[in-house]
């Protein structure tokens, strides 16, 4: 593009897709005949979701949901990266055991592994700790130890470090291999060039398919709900087992699950314009910003940006 | 102080049956500038990362400044050094690689002060004074905020060289410094080096640049096949070759 005067700018007629407005128009009908069907089937009893919405016990049950979501995320993601190190690492052992781990906790599923946890006094009725072969020091019983809180951590959170592992480890291998040497060149150690220069670059590939674990992980501890640990799907069950009221209690927990799902979707887009840092000339636009555009685009066709640095700055055509 | 700062006796070193070094004796004086120049496979680069123990060597000896390379003599006992004394060592030794190898998620600035603050412990403020020095010589002031991918080549390979004299080496590895560059950066980069062989750095420079190696060179080594051929000035090597492969690669390139 010149920069020299106002090139006049073509006008032409654009090419007509009647196919884009048959298949708008199919699928505006089917979403009409839809709401249609929510707002006049009595069945829905909007009354009901509305009064249950915002009940105490729904409310300790979302509340619940993502407390196991967070700390069993995050006992993944620290016992996942630690796995993935282990498992690249040139010792044998570490690596052995590694994949070893992951190849059990992804092996056998998450719903046998939690009821396995809950029932854990069946195998091992008191947990002490002391001298290996020798003397013991405390013991517990291990029904006291083991609450259903501490069960679903377990089952949720070793399972999805295997997973977190295997992400990691593709992270980790993702990063060119001169980053190590010229970090190493630098006299920097191994822990140092893993935490400073491997692991910030490898995020950029850890990111997003993190961001789905989590998503995940939020519909998973729908499951802990059998071992009797009063999270969203739990305490919804007790109420409808009550009143019989099944399909608009499941409707309240589906619109909380939706919800929750669809913040993390919005933090992970934040997170993952972070570490994008250095790898692309332009961030990607946030919500708001091509809402902004968006608008004024609509009011002043055709957009015809002054110059194509202003372009590259709003995030622009791609 | 005459020992010469990098010595080499039969330095061999393979990668499975691939023999890549086969008995490389050399040495390099203090404040040399010491060129390696081969066809590609020749094993100069090679021979460059074993000094900085990127690799490790089979048999033979190498030592930097007096002090073995990767190993710690007591007695007639070799010890193999542990990874934390190997990187000590590596500290003192700067390397500048073909494909700059810059921190792409750091600024130029935090590149070049990463290591100075992480492995020499200096402060923030002592780094950054240091590193903007640095950035003034290689022409790059202005330039302390943006990212690698925002520079050119040229430039980027500059940061890398600041990057390197930010930890106040005592000798100088260039890994083909020039090669991945467009031609009309090559000479901004040659500028710098130059630069720094006149302000008495002792430099190893493996080296497609004949005209550099002439100019600026100390002495020259031609390398083939993982032997040294032919070892001398600069300028008798590239005028007046004595071995027919070194006649023959000189052809080629000059």
């Amino acid at each position: 593009m010149t920069d020299q005067g106002n090139p006049e700018s073509i006008k032409a007629i654009p090419v007509r897709h009647p196919g884009r407005w048959i298949a708008t128009f199919v699928i505006f009908v089917l979403v009409a005949m839809f709401i249609n069907m929510a707002l006049t089937n009595p069945n829905f009893e909007w009354g009901v979701i509305g009064e249950y919405l915002f009940n105490n016990k729904i409310l300790e049950g979302v509340w619940a949901t993502v407390w196991i979501t967070i700390v069993a995320m995050l006992a993944g993601i620290l016992l996942g990266v630690v796995l993935s190190v282990m498992r690249l690492s040139p010792n044998p052992l570490l690596s052995n055991v590694a994949s070893g781990y992951i190849w059990f906790f992804r092996g056998t599923p998450v719903l046998v592994q939690l009821i396995f946890w809950f029932n854990l006094a069946v195998l091992v009725p008191h947990i002490s700790i002391g001298i290996p072969f020798g003397p013991t020091f405390v013991s517990w019983d291990t029904n006291s130890v083991i609450t259903p809180f501490v069960a679903a951590l377990l089952g949720l959170g070793l399972n999805e470090a295997a997973y977190m592992a295997e992400i990691s480890r593709a992270g980790i291998q993702s990063v060119d291999e001169g980053q190590v040497e010229a970090s190493s060149a630098l006299g920097m150690s191994r822990t140092q060039t893993m935490r400073r220069i491997v692991l910030p670059q490898a995020m950029r590939v850890i990111i997003p398919p993190t961001g789905n674990e989590v998503i995940s992980m939020l519909k998973t501890t729908s499951l802990v709900s059998v071992v009797a640990m009063p999270e969203l799907l739990y305490n919804t069950q007790q109420i409808y087992a009550r009143t019989y009221q099944t399909i608009p209690l499941l409707i309240v927990a589906s619109i909380w699950y939706l919800f929750l799902t669809s913040l993390l979707t919005i933090g992970q887009f934040y997170i993952e314009r972070h570490y994008g840092k250095g790898s692309t000339n332009t961030q990607a636009p946030t919500f708001f910003q091509r809402l902004r555009r968006n608008v004024f685009r609509f009011h002043d066709v055709p957009p015809t940006p002054p110059s194509s640095t202003l372009l590259d700055a709003n995030g622009g055509v791609r | 102080m005459n020992t010469p700062m990098v010595k080499s006796e039969g330095v061999h070193k393979s990668f499975g049956s691939l023999q890549v070094l086969k008995g490389i004796d050399l040495e390099v004086l203090r404040g040399e500038v010491f060129c390696l120049v081969g066809p590609s496979g020749s094993g100069k680069s090679t021979f460059l990362r074993c000094i900085n123990h990127l690799e490790k060597i089979d048999s033979g000896r190498l030592s930097v400044d007096g002090e073995l390379v990767g190993y710690r003599q007591h007695g007639d006992k070799l010890y193999e050094l542990k990874d934390r004394d190997a990187a000590k060592k590596r500290r003192e030794i700067g390397m500048v690689f073909q494909r700059f190898n810059l921190f792409p998620h750091m600024t130029v600035m935090q590149n070049i002060i990463e290591a100075p603050i992480r492995v020499r412990g200096e402060s923030a403020a002592v780094a950054r004074v240091r590193a903007e020095r640095l950035l003034e010589r290689v022409g790059l002031a202005d330039k302390a905020n943006s990212y690698p991918r925002q520079l050119s080549g040229g430039q980027q390979q500059r940061v890398a060289i600041a990057r390197a004299l930010a930890m106040e080496p005592k000798l100088m590895l260039f890994d083909e410094p020039t090669s991945a560059l467009d031609p009309e950066l090559v000479g901004e980069v040659l500028d710098v080096m130059r630069q720094l062989a006149v302000d008495g750095m002792t430099m190893i420079v493996v080296t497609h640049e004949m005209g550099f190696a002439r100019e600026v060179g100390d002495s020259l080594v031609f390398m083939d096949d993982g032997v040294v051929v032919e070892k001398g000035h600069p300028r008798d090597v590239l005028t007046n070759p004595q071995h027919e492969r070194t006649k023959a690669f000189l052809s080629k390139v000059l």
